[in-house]
C-alpha cells in the first residue's frame, strides 16, 4: 500500500510540484537538515507516507519518525531529544511546565475507533454507549442480554458468552475509547479514562491493535475496540454506534469527518471529536496532533519543519483516505496553516 | 562499559611478559602489579555501574515513591487513570511465574544435563548439546508470539478441561478454576519461561557435572554403587554449589524476561491463586505501559524497575547463603 502510494507520488511529481509552487512558497530548495520525531503510533502510518513523499520532493531533508507512543513523544520533546512529537492527547496541566518554551498543536488527521465483534450469525449489530460500558465492565456477560436486545430490535441474538478484548499495552486508543465512554455513559462507566485503565480480570488482553484484532477474529463471541485501519486490515466486523443525536452510525471516514465538522476548536487548535454533535457524526473519533516548539532554535531545521507541516496541510491531506484516515475539515485546515505561520525561525 | 580497561591494558602486560626470560618468569613486578590493578578496576567497574543504575533509576522513580510511600509495594491497586500505583500484584506475578518456570525447568534441565554428562552414548552427546544451545539462541519475542498464536490457544482448551475436572475440589479447584480459554495466563507464561531457561540451566549444569573428578566417581563404582547411587553419592554433592548457581541464572532470566511474558501473561493487575487466570509481571508492565506514560506514571514504572532490581539482588544473596550453608554442612560431614 505504501509502496503503491509512493509510486504514485513519483509518477505525478511534476504536476504536484507546480501545484505546490502556487499554493506554498516551497519551490526554493530547502536547507539540508535531519528532523527527528517520535510519539503516537496511531498517526505513524500516515506520517510515514507523507514523509516518504516529502523527502522525494526535497532530497536534502531527512525526517525520522520513531513512534513509541504519545507519552514517549511528549517526554522526548520536553527533553529536546526530538524536533517534533506526535500525540493523541493534549498536554496536561501538570506536564506543561516541563516544556522548554511555548509549544504549538498541529492537528493532522483523525480516524474512527471501531467496536469490532465476532458473533456468528449476527450482522449489523448496533450498540449504544451505556451498553458498551456494561459489556466492557463485565456487567453484561452474554450476547442475548436485554440491553443488547434493546439496541437491536428484531435481531435474534444467541446466548453465546461475551469475551471482552482490550489492549495490554498502554495506548492513545484506549484513552480515547474510555474517554468516549466516560462522556457518553457517565452513569455506567466507572473505570475512568486513561491510556491504561483497571480492567476487570476476566477479560482478554492483546498487544497493539493487531493483538486485539487477533483475539476477536479467533474467538466467537468476542468484542473489542480496534483502530479503523487495523480493523479493516484484519477483516473484522464492527458495530454501528449510537451517536449524541441518537442515530446509529457506521464507523467510516465520512462519519469521522462529520464528527470533525461539528466540533468546537479551541484557539490553540486542540479539540475533542469524541461524542460530537451531528446526525452523521461517528461518536468514537480519535484526534491526533503534531506538537512542536513555537520558537525554533535552528534555522535549517525550523525552515524544514515549517515546509513539512505546510506539506501535511496541502498534498498530505490527499493521502489521508488512502491510509484509512479522515482528513481535516477545510476550516480546520486553514486554521492549522495559520498556526504554522506562528513558528518563529531564527535567521 | 567494562571492556575498555581489559582490552587496552593487556598489551602492556604482554610486552612485559616477553621482556622476561620465559612465559613463567615473565612476571616482573610491574606486570604483576598492572595485572592486579586491571582486575581490581574491572571488578570495581561492575559495582560502579550497578550503583549508578540503582542511583539514577531510584532518583527518577522518586516522585512515585514519594506519592505512594510504602503502599507502592503493599497495595495491589494499579490504576494509572486515577493516579494509584500499587505494584503488589506485579511483584506477586513475577514471583509466581518464575516459581512455575523453575519447578518445571529445573528437574528437566538437571536430568538433561545428567543424560549428556553421564548416560548418553558419545555420538548422541554432540547433537543433543547442539539442539539445546540452539534453543537458547531463539529470540524471546519468537517464544512470545508462538505462545499466543499457537501454544496458548491449544493449551487454553486443556485449561478449560482441567478446570472442569477439578471443579469443586478444595485446593485444586481454586488453582485451576475460571480458566482463560485463550491461554493467556500465569501458567502459560511459566511454561514459556521454563522452555526459555532450560537451555541455560542445562548447559551450566552440564559443565558443572563435567568437573566432578573421575576418581570420585570411580571410587563410587568401586564400592559397588549403581549408576544412580554413584550420581547421588559422588556427582551431586560435588556439584551442588554449581547447580544452585545454574538455577539462579535461570531464575534471573525468568524474573527479568519481558516480551515473551508480556505477550502471554494476560496483562491484568490481579492477585489470585488461579494459575489458569490472567495476571501480570513487573518487567512486562514496564514494557507494555512505558510508551504512553508521563509524570508520576512514568516514575512508577521506573520504580517497578528498581523493585525488580532489588528483588533480583535479594534472591541471589539468599541463594548464596543457602549454598554456603549446605557446603559447610557437607564439609563438616566429611570430617
Amino acid at each position: 500500500m505504501a509502496g503503491l502510494l509512493a509510486a504514485c507520488g513519483s509518477s505525478n511529481d511534476n504536476p504536484s510540484a507546480s501545484r505546490g509552487s502556487t499554493s506554498e512558497s516551497t519551490t526554493a530548495a530547502l536547507p539540508a537538515a535531519t528532523l527527528n520525531g517520535s510519539g503516537s503510533t496511531f498517526q505513524q502510518p500516515f506520517d510515514e507516507q507523507v514523509i516518504a513523499s516529502f523527502q522525494q520532493k526535497h532530497p536534502g531533508v531527512v525526517i525520522n519518525y520513531g513512534g513509541g507512543g504519545s507519552g514517549k513523544g511528549r517526554t522526548d520533546l520536553q527533553g529536546g531529544i526530538v524536533d517534533f512529537a506526535g500525540t493523541d492527547a493534549t498536554v496536561s496541566a501538570a506536564e506543561a511546565p516541563k516544556y522548554k518554551g511555548p509549544y504549538l498543536y498541529f492537528p493532522t488527521v483523525a480516524a474512527p475507533i471501531t467496536v469490532s465483534y465476532h458473533l456468528s450469525g449476527v450482522e449489523g449489530l448496533q450498540l449504544s454507549a451505556p451498553t458498551i460500558a456494561k459489556i466492557f465492565e463485565r456487567q453484561i456477560k452474554t450476547w442475548n442480554a436485554s440491553e443488547i436486545a434493546a439496541d437491536n430490535p428484531g435481531v435474534k441474538l444467541p446466548s453465546t458468552a461475551i469475551t471482552v478484548a482490550h489492549r495490554s499495552d498502554s495506548s492513545g486508543t484506549t484513552s480515547n475509547f474510555t474517554t468516549f465512554l466516560k462522556m457518553a455513559a457517565p452513569g455506567d462507566w466507572t473505570l475512568d479514562a486513561g491510556s491504561t485503565v483497571n480492567w476487570p480480570a476476566d477479560e482478554q488482553a492483546g498487544n497493539g491493535n493487531s493483538g486485539v484484532a487477533q483475539i476477536i477474529s479467533g474467538t466467537n463471541g468476542a468484542i473489542g475496540y480496534v483502530d479503523f485501519s487495523d480493523a479493516k486490515a484484519a477483516n473484522l466486523t464492527w458495530a454501528r454506534i449510537k451517536n449524541k443525536a441518537g442515530k446509529y452510525v457506521d464507523a467510516t471516514l465520512d462519519g469521522a469527518s462529520a464528527a470533525l465538522a461539528g466540533v468546537t476548536v479551541n484557539p490553540d487548535l486542540t479539540y475533542n471529536p469524541l461524542w460530537a454533535d451531528g446526525d452523521t457524526a461517528y461518536p468514537i473519533t480519535s484526534p491526533t496532533w503534531i506538537l512542536a516548539y513555537q520558537n525554533q532554535t535552528d534555522h535549517a531545521k525550523g525552515t524544514d519543519l515549517k515546509a513539512f507541516l505546510q506539506y501535511i496541510y496541502s498534498d498530505g491531506q490527499g493521502m489521508a483516505a488512502g491510509a484509512n484516515y479522515a482528513q481535516l475539515s477545510d476550516a480546520l485546515r486553514q486554521q492549522s496553516l495559520a498556526q504554522v505561520d506562528k513558528l518563529v525561525i531564527p535567521a | 562499559m567494562i571492556a575498555p580497561p581489559s582490552t587496552t591494558r593487556p598489551p602492556e602486560t604482554g610486552a612485559a611478559a616477553t621482556n622476561g626470560k620465559g612465559p613463567l618468569h615473565g612476571g616482573s613486578r610491574l606486570a604483576d602489579q598492572t595485572f592486579r590493578w586491571v582486575c581490581l578496576a574491572s571488578g570495581c567497574l561492575v559495582l560502579v555501574v550497578l550503583g549508578l543504575i540503582l542511583f539514577s533509576t531510584s532518583q527518577q522513580a522518586m516522585p512515585a515513591f514519594r506519592a505512594e510511600g510504602l503502599s507502592f509495594i503493599t497495595s495491589k491497586n494499579w490504576d494509572p487513570a486515577s493516579g494509584h500505583f500499587g505494584a503488589l500484584a506485579f511483584i506477586y506475578g513475577t514471583l509466581l511465574v518464575s516459581a512455575i518456570a523453575l519447578i518445571i525447568a529445573v528437574p528437566i534441565s538437571i536430568g538433561l544435563a545428567l543424560f549428556i554428562a553421564e548416560l548418553a552414548p558419545p555420538r548422541l552427546r554432540v547433537p543433543v548439546t547442539y539442539v539445546i544451545d540452539l534453543l537458547a539462541a531463539i529470540p524471546s519475542v519468537v517464544y512470545g508470539l508462538w505462545g499466543i498464536l499457537v501454544f496458548g490457544r491449544q493449551i487454553g482448551r486443556l485449561y478449560v478441561d482441567i478446570g472442569g475436572w477439578f471443579h469443586g475440589i478444595p485446593i485444586l479447584g481454586t488453582l485451576t478454576g475460571d480458566a482463560n480459554n485463550l491461554g493467556r495466563t500465569f501458567m502459560t507464561a511459566g511454561i514459556i519461561l521454563a522452555i526459555m531457561i532450560t537451555p541455560i540451566v542445562t548447559s551450566i549444569s552440564r559443565e558443572v557435572f563435567a568437573t566432578v573428578p573421575r576418581d570420585q566417581k570411580e571410587a563410587a563404582w568401586g564400592l559397588g554403587a549403581t549408576r544412580w547411587e554413584m550420581i547421588r553419592g559422588a556427582v551431586f554433592p560435588y556439584s551442588r554449589t554449581g547447580l544452585v548457581g545454574a538455577v539462579m541464572l535461570g531464575l534471573g532470566r525468568a524474573m527479568g524476561e519481558t516480551i515473551a511474558v508480556a505477550l502471554v501473561i494476560g496483562s491484568s493487575a490481579t492477585i489470585s491463586a488461579h494459575l489458569f487466570g490472567p495476571g501480570d509481571a513487573m518487567a512486562s508492565v514496564i514494557a507494555n505501559q512505558f510508551g504512553e506514560a508521563t509524570g508520576t506514571f512514568r516514575a512508577a514504572l521506573i520504580g517497578l524497575g528498581v523493585v525488580l532490581f532489588i528483588m533480583t539482588v535479594l534472591v541471589n544473596l539468599l541463594a548464596r547463603k543457602i549454598t554456603g550453608r549446605a557446603d559447610r554442612r557437607l564439609a563438616g560431614g566429611k570430617r
